[in-house]
């Protein structure tokens, strides 16, 4: 099968969907919301889009790609390096250990799945945040960003199966 | 699915991929790991390459920040036009003491001037002010800072205060050539030695990742009451003594707890402040970012 040039960059451009839906929802993350108390429990949105492409996509979402965008976060953040890296390539790698049964799992099933995967991610990063400022900080605050994103998980996911639908059917 | 590579490479790099692939993640843990290290060790180069992303991320998170803040506004304003007329009503009367405090401001920075020359004090050298707008606040639990849209260029320098209506919202940490960090005061790296107004007792005012801050290193015996004002002490050099900071919002078993006077989670615009004062520019040593 020869692809011409067109092809050939169109079949890039589709297959860096993933990423680039990924990179815009950590810069939307960082949209400052005037609501009170909100921006301690804003969602770990890429914590979402990295569950989902690993499990539907894990060709174009491979580890070296969630720690970039982890690494990327930690710099708009204004945070530690390399915490929400670590998060991220966490994530995948149980994604990937887990890969079958997810996949021939419901969306329910789907969604526990991130449920579980979300507590252990607040557990490493109030560990590493705690590591890092040699101090034991608050847990809950962690605890009910995981809970608002396991909330956010159905909306977030529906735009990413559209992204998936759209952009990279058949 | 298939495989996305073929040629000629693949069979002398399969092996290596292979090899690659089922280390992959132990290497990434531990690059990340090593990352988290830098940045204790070297944190100015890191802190550079902060600014260099964030300065190239500056535009998008501009562009994509109006929206939800004009949302933000049109909500807003549904509320305030219900509640027009009370708030009115309200701001008349406000109006009608702020002015008596005015007078009372004029008269008072009229004898001040007098005293001074009769005394021949130095004046303060002149603040400088730049406006800025937020663009970005990380929705972590363990963060508090701010992204504005001021940055080398405009005259920001690391150190400087950032204030909001009515008073101190945080202090400069990253500059880079259009944008900058706030490091605000909730956060938990956050350290300003501040003064109780009423006792004139001395504190360090620390964040800890809450709505609140506390008060470290007050002596055991001091007696602080629930709306003591408090505001800037002026040690150490990076901030000038008496700028507003907050209210003593509880004294208890759990310490002395203030409440900032800006809604951090509110601030839209705030401004970045050179006081002008000497030394400023050099890093305090007490603070770890």
């Amino acid at each position: 099968m020869t692809l011409t040039l067109w092809q050939r960059l169109d079949k890039t451009g589709r297959n860096l969907a993933p990423f680039a839906v990924t990179v815009m929802l950590a810069l939307i993350g960082l949209v400052p919301v005037p609501a009170p108390a909100y921006g301690p429990v804003a969602p770990f949105l890429t914590a979402i889009a990295i569950y989902y492409w690993a499990i539907h996509r894990p060709d174009l979402m491979r580890p070296g790609t969630a720690f970039l965008i982890g690494l990327l976060q930690d710099l708009l953040t204004g945070g530690p390096l390399g915490v929400n890296a670590l998060v991220l390539v966490l994530i995948h790698w149980t994604v990937m250990n887990q890969r079958r049964v997810l996949m021939a799992s419901s969306f329910g099933m789907m969604w526990v799945g991130f449920v579980l995967v979300m507590l252990g991610v607040a557990c490493v990063q109030w560990l590493a945040f705690s590591a890092l400022n040699a101090t034991v900080l608050p847990f809950n605050p962690a605890l009910f960003q995981a809970l608002l994103t396991v909330a956010m998980f159905p909306a977030v996911a529906w735009i990413l199966i559209r992204v998936h639908r759209a952009f990279l059917q058949g | 699915m298939k495989p996305r590579t073929s040629g000629s490479v693949v069979r002398l790099a399969a092996p290596l991929r292979a090899l690659a692939q089922r280390f992959s993640f132990l290497l990434l843990v531990l690059a990340s790991i090593a990352l988290m290290m830098v940045g204790k060790i070297d944190a100015l180069s890191v802190d550079n390459a902060r600014a260099r992303v964030t300065d190239a991320f500056a535009p998008i998170l501009d562009a994509i920040s109006r929206p939800a803040a004009t949302a933000a506004h049109v909500v807003e304003s549904a509320v305030e036009v219900r509640n027009a007329f009370e708030e009115n009503q309200r701001l008349k009367a406000e109006n009608a003491r702020l002015l008596q405090w005015k007078q009372a401001a004029l008269r008072l920075e009229a004898e001040n001037t007098s005293l001074r020359s009769l005394l021949k004090a130095t004046p303060e050298p002149p603040s400088t002010y730049i406006t800025a707008r937020v663009i970005a606040a990380p929705g972590s639990s363990f963060l508090r800072t701010l992204v504005v849209t001021a940055g080398r260029r405009d005259g920001v320098r690391k150190g400087q205060a950032a204030i909001a209506g009515a008073g101190l919202v945080g202090r400069v940490v990253e500059v880079g050539e259009w944008s900058a960090r706030v490091l605000l005061l909730t956060d938990i790296n956050a350290r300003v030695p501040v003064v109780l107004e009423g006792s004139r007792q001395r504190a360090v005012m620390a964040g800890d990742n809450s709505d609140q801050t506390k008060l470290l290193y007050l002596p055991p015996d001091a007696a602080i009451q629930v709306g003591e004002r408090v505001v800037t002490s002026g040690h150490g050099g990076q901030f000038p003594p008496g700028l507003a900071v907050g209210v003593v919002s509880s004294v208890g078993e759990r310490g002395v707890r203030v409440q900032p006077n800006v809604d951090l989670a509110r601030v839209e615009h705030l401004q970045l402040v050179d006081f002008n004062m000497p030394g400023a520019e050099t890093e305090p040593s007490h603070e770890t970012k």
